[in-house]
């Protein structure tokens, strides 16, 4: 027992004279309480290829300034968004908080543990002027800046594998009744009409968020995140948790589904392996498609296309939902020096040229306007002006549901997405599951 | 000599205990300052649905992994007990899983039960292509089934070892009587093992209150809510949604349950604990 004690007293002790840095892995702790200052941390997220644009953006930062450099780690997505609460409520942040904006973001600014960075934007407009107006509304709480937008914009779009189409000699769909179509066909031939990484449960809720939008408007959703009483009862929302539960009961999503996690990138396996004809995902699993999945991206295999209308659907099908950008904001508990580094970071190598060039190359879209003319150069110019034209054109690009809300009420909706999908609950009982968190 | 382990005690276990029930009362969200609550949260969690379904699917683990560790356990002690060479090898091939971390256990066997590219998938086994982790039924009879695959060898090692004490002249007596195999071991063996059963058994039963890491990889507590335990519901409220005063309602009842079981399995067992067995005494 000896050694567990002397390793928690060691971590209680705190302040040593430098940071570890070096040590990597899952020291966070030491390293933002090291009183030299001369080094910020960053956390980040792990999955290829964009972890790797993230360390090379910081290694292009330190290399440019060996005096005040950054630390970075990374860690698992699921796993990273404990972490990263936990370590905030502790006081053990990191100088540069990596979010999705949002509630997330909202709780952080309640308690405090994060700079408002308006004063700073104001006097660096030109900073601000790089991207993208639309990026900064899950940013901003009660009207003030807290976080600034970077890397890239992933709307969720829906994909398909051409060659599972060729064989049962169909079409794209084009109406959510060519998708409910379609189920039996896939089925019928062995393949699974849709992958879905269900344990991770964010992925079910793309579903819900798409249907909400299309059959009723960004409006269904908007009541429940302004707190109006029992919105979720709307007949729009009772309908098309009612549809998503249809596409369950045809067997529209692949068996197993809800022991697959998107963490593991599962999902977008069965996609590229031929298993599940489409796949309703993040505009970041382009980047990790093309890497894992052999000649499937590059071989002209994978397509790609806005969620379709809903027959009598009120909402514009050129809407969409997902990230409008990554967020980074400065700890408050950082010391002046860090903060220093942390606002030189934000304003050079977080949005300079060559992380344009970097994140194009991963086949996402930088929030840096006019990076498109980065596109053309691209072997993934057609995916990447499809995303950016749905970004730019899109009436309404709404955030994900579990970014937008708080914490807790994400948590609720989560649980009783899974239900839903689970087909344990009914679209009624789920509303009123979720009218009691209304405004949490 | 004490004082090491009692400053210890109390550093990493009472103190911490005072404060979970401290924040029980409060309203805290991880993040920000701390609020009195009073009773409110202890109100909304006993009244939630979630909890007597929660202490249900804990039970239940309790249970059943008890019910399949312990005549598992019980028969591989009693023969690993005996004096052959090659049961010794064995016996450190048993012992194996208990070395293996828990999550790493619990990665590699949802590896193994992926239904599309896992062992049934890549061997071409229709019967293990099951949707092991995402039927109720089956993704907890698969959490029962790993955490006994674990820890069948600690406990299998507890009776060998209370096996080897029991006295070889019983053996020797009831074998002149004509007692075979099978009898020696329901008359002599069982009630023999009576104290070890109640050791091994408590450790089973409060150490299955703890369970955590394994299910939480394995199934995150899903599908749905089908293999939430107590432990795995306290982490969801506090660290999940960012409710610390309710996951510390839950942690007190977790405390208050585990002091329960522990108190009544002594009490069961150890009324004349003190009274020795051993030959001669």
């Amino acid at each position: 027992m000896g050694v567990p004690l002397g390793a928690a007293l060691a971590a209680c002790g705190g302040t040593g004279p430098t940071q570890t840095g070096a040590g990597g892995g899952t020291g966070g702790g030491d390293a933002t309480t090291g009183g030299g200052g001369s080094s910020a941390t960053y956390w980040y997220l792990s999955t290829q290829p964009q972890e790797g644009v993230r360390t090379r953006t910081i290694e292009r930062f330190n290399k440019a300034n060996p005096t005040g450099t950054i630390t970075g780690t990374t860690f698992q997505n699921d796993a990273y968004k404990t972490k990263i609460k936990t370590a905030i409520g502790a006081g053990q942040a990191p100088t540069l908080i990596w979010g999705w904006g949002g509630g997330t973001l909202r709780s952080y600014v309640q308690a405090g543990q994060v700079d408002d960075l308006t004063p700073w934007l104001d006097q660096n407009a030109a900073v601000k002027d790089k991207l993208f107006p639309s990026s900064f509304g899950a940013a901003t709480i009660d009207g003030k800046i807290y976080a600034m937008p970077c890397e890239t914009m992933q709307p969720i779009v829906l994909y398909y594998d051409k060659r599972a189409f060729d064989k049962i000699g169909a079409q794209p769909p084009q109406t959510w009744g060519d998708i409910l179509d379609l189920v039996p066909k896939f089925n019928a031939k062995g393949i699974a009409p849709f992958s879905l990484g269900g344990q991770s449960r964010w992925t079910n809720m793309m579903w819900l968020e798409f249907l909400f939008d299309r059959m009723g408007g960004p409006e269904i959703f908007q009541a429940v995140f302004d707190g109006e009483k029992d919105a979720w009862n709307n007949p729009i929302a009772i309908q098309a948790l009612g549809e998503v539960q249809k596409l369950v009961k045809a067997n529209g999503f692949v068996k197993g589904f809800s022991s697959i996690t998107a963490d593991s990138n599962a999902d977008q396996a069965l996609l590229y392996t031929g298993k599940a004809a489409m796949m309703l995902h993040g505009g970041w699993t382009y980047g990790s498609m093309s890497t894992d999945g052999g000649d499937f991206v590059s071989g002209g295999n994978l397509g790609y296309m806005n969620f379709p209308p809903v027959d009598g659907g009120k909402g514009d099908p050129g809407n969409t939902v997902g990230n409008p950008g990554q967020y980074i904001s400065i700890s408050s508990k950082a010391t002046p020096e860090q903060k220093e580094i942390a606002k030189k970071f934000l304003s050079t190598s977080l949005i300079d040229d060559t992380g344009v060039k970097e994140w194009v190359e991963t086949g996402a879209v930088p929030i840096i306007k006019g990076s498109d003319a980065q596109f053309a150069a691209s072997k993934d110019k057609d995916f990447l002006n499809f995303v950016y034209n749905i970004a730019v054109n899109a009436q309404s690009f709404a955030q994900s549901w579990d970014q937008a809300l708080s914490p807790t009420a994400a948590e609720v909706l989560l649980d009783n997405i899974s239900k839903l999908f689970q087909m344990s609950i009914s679209p009624q009982q789920f509303a009123t599951n979720m009218n009691a968190v209304i405004g949490k | 000599m004490a004082v090491p382990a009692l400053v210890f005690f109390a550093g990493f276990g009472v103190i911490p205990l005072v404060g979970v029930l401290a924040l029980s009362f409060t309203q805290w969200d991880g993040l920000g300052e701390i609020r009195l609550a009073g009773f409110g949260n202890w109100g909304a969690i006993l009244r939630d649905p979630g909890l007597p379904h929660a202490l249900w699917v804990t039970f239940l683990v309790m249970a059943l992994s008890w019910a399949f560790q312990t005549p598992a356990s019980i028969l591989l002690g009693t023969f690993l007990a005996g004096k052959h060479r090659y049961r010794a090898v064995l016996s450190v091939l048993f012992f194996i899983p208990l070395l293996l971390s828990q999550a790493a256990i619990a990665i590699t066997f949802k590896a193994l039960l992926d239904p599309n590219f896992g062992l049934g998938a890549g061997l071409n086994i229709p019967f293990l292509v099951q949707d092991w982790l995402g039927e109720p039924v089956l993704a907890f009879g698969v959490v029962i089934f790993v955490v006994s695959w674990q820890f069948i060898p600690f406990h299998s090692l507890i009776y060998q070892g209370g096996v080897r004490q029991i006295p070889r002249s019983m053996y020797e007596a009831a074998e002149l009587d004509g007692a075979g195999r099978v009898r020696r071991f329901f008359s002599i063996t069982l009630p023999q093992l009576r104290y070890t059963i109640v050791t091994s058994s408590t450790l089973m039963v409060v150490g299955s209150l703890t369970f955590f890491d394994l299910i939480f990889v394995l199934t995150a507590g899903g599908p749905g809510d089908a293999t939430r335990v107590l432990a795995l519901d306290m982490y969801k409220r506090g660290f999940q949604a960012n409710l610390m005063g309710p996951a510390s309602v839950i942690a007190v009842i977790l405390v208050l349950v585990g002091l329960f079981l522990a108190l009544l399995l002594r009490r069961i067992g150890g009324r004349d604990a003190g009274h020795s067995q051993l030959e001669g005494v």
